[in-house]
């Protein structure tokens, strides 16, 4: 597994793929392999940015997600990190089980549902193969001269993909945690004193996130930006196909591409809705879903109100797999 | 300690806390923003901050402009203030816990119940109002509807909740100077404030409302018992004057333009835009301050350390650099999103969904029995160091046909 959902155990997440070769594939750290993409004719990828993934196909079987380690400023291959996940459905086992140097893989363009604000301060925490994202979220961060810092948790230091890299290369930037040395993380230590124009990009397994969750409820509203990977917890981004939102009391009818919000697209056609953050943050534009299952995105509903889907942020939120059409009171 | 004003500031002789700018700030505020986004006061020895882009900065930069030297004109790390310090005189660390206990507390999941519970109430007066034809929009509705219905959400008892206002009066007032606004508002200090701390305590209050969860978090070990306390106490002072001032002003602004109400008949659902709006133009909060903990450059203008700086909300929300060249206009199809009557950032308000929830469902309440609303006299401006309202505004509604 990557950086993101594991949960798209279907076929056809992406509307267009394409094929590239895997240039390279190497074990770097304790059951995480590195695949470096290229296309066949040599062409430079299309350009992404920092937080982006893409989906790889995986044999007739599954479709994954995986976020890009490598760098936004050489499009020459793609890289992606995976973790053999021991009794995970399938995903990362077959690629650590079937994919060879120059084998063919079908993968998607980039996409982006972890994208980084420009701010002046940067807080990374990384729990385990988390890091994927946050690699190049880093590079740009000091490309850019900003104020950053890496809390990097892990198992042991040999399980950390990329951990040796990054103290080499940023020095005390980077704080690596590695259990079996340290104990773990002291995230309530890390974030108890919030900065001013400082954001927090965590990618981790869902205990990791729930806890920096509720440790910037003291922060400023909005600071805080997470990818979930667990497999049981439904990551930004497992879906991205176009669907139709019915606007109920409008009467109006608008299709929701796959790079635009429901919030756009309804604003799109004239229709007024109240939002603020329109980060899934604030609640604001909570909307009542009088029919069709939305996924949510947001990180305002109970996971209760998340089940229940009769109401729905939808800044962030979207149909769920399979639902092309919702309804909503609007 | 006396600040001098940094060179080259622009010095204003304008006292914002005099009568006659307090009964109408616009003219002054409007000086203010022209005369630069940042500029001396020296009748207050403060900085005062009017352009929207400044006062946003300040408000994010929670390190610079801290919280701790109070909301009012005086360090209140010097000498004491007139209470211990609320969540809002507090910086991280301290504000980080009870701002963490609090946001899980109050949320937009825990309010949402609340549109059910407090519909009622809202008809109920809008149907008694609409039969009267003539009432008072301050007494008759803002002043009554939120006291019906929000100290209940908290779990206080029924006694003792007449102190809730003129103990809302007293903290609001106590973000300006120790002038005869002041005076009066504290002219029953010691009675308000037993009162509202005796219905801050564990025991006092119910099972099921905000006060219990926020106590439950004394037991979970995250805050102590007299944060916990803090906490209720800061509930009970800033969630009814605000809002009874958003029910007043909003009403004010929607019966001096028939177009919008009109257009808010004919679609009840323009009622979060219609308030939203109102909270940008006519912004309940009106001005308070943070004290500068380091030396800094803002709206090109050096400011020391250990100074005072006054924020000007109602200034910034109608700032036309922000807002464009009808910033001073109610406009119903303005996006109004991104103004700052609930401040932003660190300490934005946590209560804002319950006042907008409030709000919202009066206008909705009114909207559904009333054709017209008109003034039936002139709106009187209530006295206030820092709230903008009326302490009077009488209408005429003609009921729906």
């Amino acid at each position: 597994m990557g950086g993101l959902s594991a949960r798209a155990d279907r076929r056809g997440v992406g509307a267009s793929t394409r094929e590239v070769i895997a240039e390279r594939v190497d074990r770097i750290a304790d059951g995480v392999v590195s695949l470096v993409l290229v296309t066949p004719d040599g062409s430079p990828f299309q350009p992404w940015e920092p937080g982006a993934h893409i989906d790889v196909h995986l044999g007739d079987q599954y479709v994954r997600q995986y976020s890009l380690c490598s760098s936004p400023d050489d499009l020459s291959h793609l890289r992606v990190a995976v973790l053999d996940v021991p009794g995970s459905r399938g995903g990362s086992r077959w690629i650590h089980g079937n994919v060879r140097p120059g084998d063919t893989l079908e993968i998607s363009e980039p996409r982006n549902n972890f994208p980084v604000r420009d701010s002046r301060k940067y807080l990374f925490l990384a729990g385990g193969i988390g890091i994927t994202p946050i690699i190049p979220m880093i590079e740009r961060a000091a490309e850019a001269g900003k104020d950053w810092r890496l809390v990097y948790g892990g198992r042991s230091r040999g399980s950390m993909a990329f951990a040796e890299q990054l103290v080499g290369t940023y020095g005390d930037r980077v704080d690596v945690v590695a259990e079996d040395e340290r104990g773990r993380m002291d995230l309530a230590g890390v974030l108890a004193l919030p900065r001013a124009h400082m954001l927090v990009y965590a990618c981790g397994p869902g205990g990791m996130l729930r806890a920096v969750e509720d440790l910037c409820m003291g922060w400023p509203p909005g600071s805080l930006h997470t990818e979930r990977f667990a497999a049981t917890a439904l990551g930004p981004g497992s879906v991205a196909e176009p669907f139709e939102v019915e606007l109920a009391r409008s009467g109006k009818t608008v299709s929701v591409p796959t790079d635009r919000t429901i919030l756009e697209a309804v604003e799109d056609v004239g229709v007024r809705v109240l939002s603020s953050c329109r980060q899934g943050l604030c609640g604001t534009c909570e909307t009542t879903v009088v029919s069709g299952e939305p996924e949510h995105r947001d990180a305002v509903l109970t996971q209760d109100d998340q089940d229940g889907g009769a109401t729905m942020m939808i800044c962030v939120s979207r149909a769920a797999a399979g639902c092309g059409r919702l309804v909503l009171d609007l | 300690m006396t600040i001098a004003p940094a060179e080259g500031v622009v010095t204003l002789p304008d006292d914002p806390f005099s009568p006659a700018n307090i009964a109408d700030p616009c003219p002054m505020l409007t000086r203010l923003r022209e005369a630069g986004p940042v500029t001396w006061l020296e009748k207050c020895g403060a900085y005062a901050v009017a352009g929207f882009e400044e006062v946003y900065e300040v408000l994010t930069d929670f390190e610079t402009y801290c919280s701790s030297g109070g909301l009012g004109p005086r360090d209140i790390r010097e000498d004491a203030g007139w209470r211990p310090p609320s969540i809002l005189e507090s910086d991280p660390p301290i504000h980080t816990v009870m701002r963490r206990a609090l946001t899980g507390v109050i949320n937009p999941a825990t309010v949402r119940p609340l549109r059910e519970r407090f519909t009622g109430p809202a008809e109920e007066i809008a149907d008694e109002l609409v039969a009267r034809r003539e009432f008072d929009v301050v007494k008759d509705l803002a002043e009554k509807y939120p006291l019906r219905v929000f100290p209940d959400a908290v779990g206080i008892p029924q006694e003792g909740r007449e102190n809730l206002l003129p103990y809302g009066n007293m903290v609001f007032n106590a973000f300006g100077p120790q002038n005869e606004i002041f005076d009066l508002a504290f002219a029953h200090a010691d009675e308000h404030s037993a009162a509202i701390l005796r219905n801050c305590a564990r025991e006092n209050l119910d099972d099921t409302g905000f006060g219990a969860r926020i106590w439950d978090r004394v037991q979970d070990g995250l805050i102590t018992a007299e944060q916990a306390a803090l906490l209720v106490r800061a509930l009970l002072s800033a969630g009814v004057d605000t809002t009874v001032f958003g029910i007043g002003n909003t009403l004010a602004c929607l019966a001096r333009s028939p177009r919008a109400w009109a257009a808010l008949r004919e679609d009840p659902s323009l009622a979060k835009f219609a308030v939203d709006e109102a909270l940008r133009l006519e912004s309940p909060f009106q001005k308070f301050h943070r004290t500068t903990t380091a030396p800094g450059v803002l709206g090109g203008v050096h400011i020391p350390a250990g100074a005072k700086v006054l924020l000007f909300i109602g200034a910034a929300n109608r700032d036309p650099r922000k807002w464009g060249a009808n910033a001073d206009t109610y406009d119903l199809d303005r996006q109004a999103s991104g103004h700052v009557a609930f401040g932003m950032g660190l300490h934005q308000c946590v209560g804002q969904p319950i006042a907008r929830l409030e709000i919202e469902l009066v206008l909705k309440a009114l909207a559904a029995r009333v054709d017209t609303i008109e003034l039936t006299g002139e709106p009187v401006p209530l006295t206030h160091n820092v709230l903008r309202g009326f302490a009077s505004l009488p209408v005429r509604v003609t009921p729906r046909s």
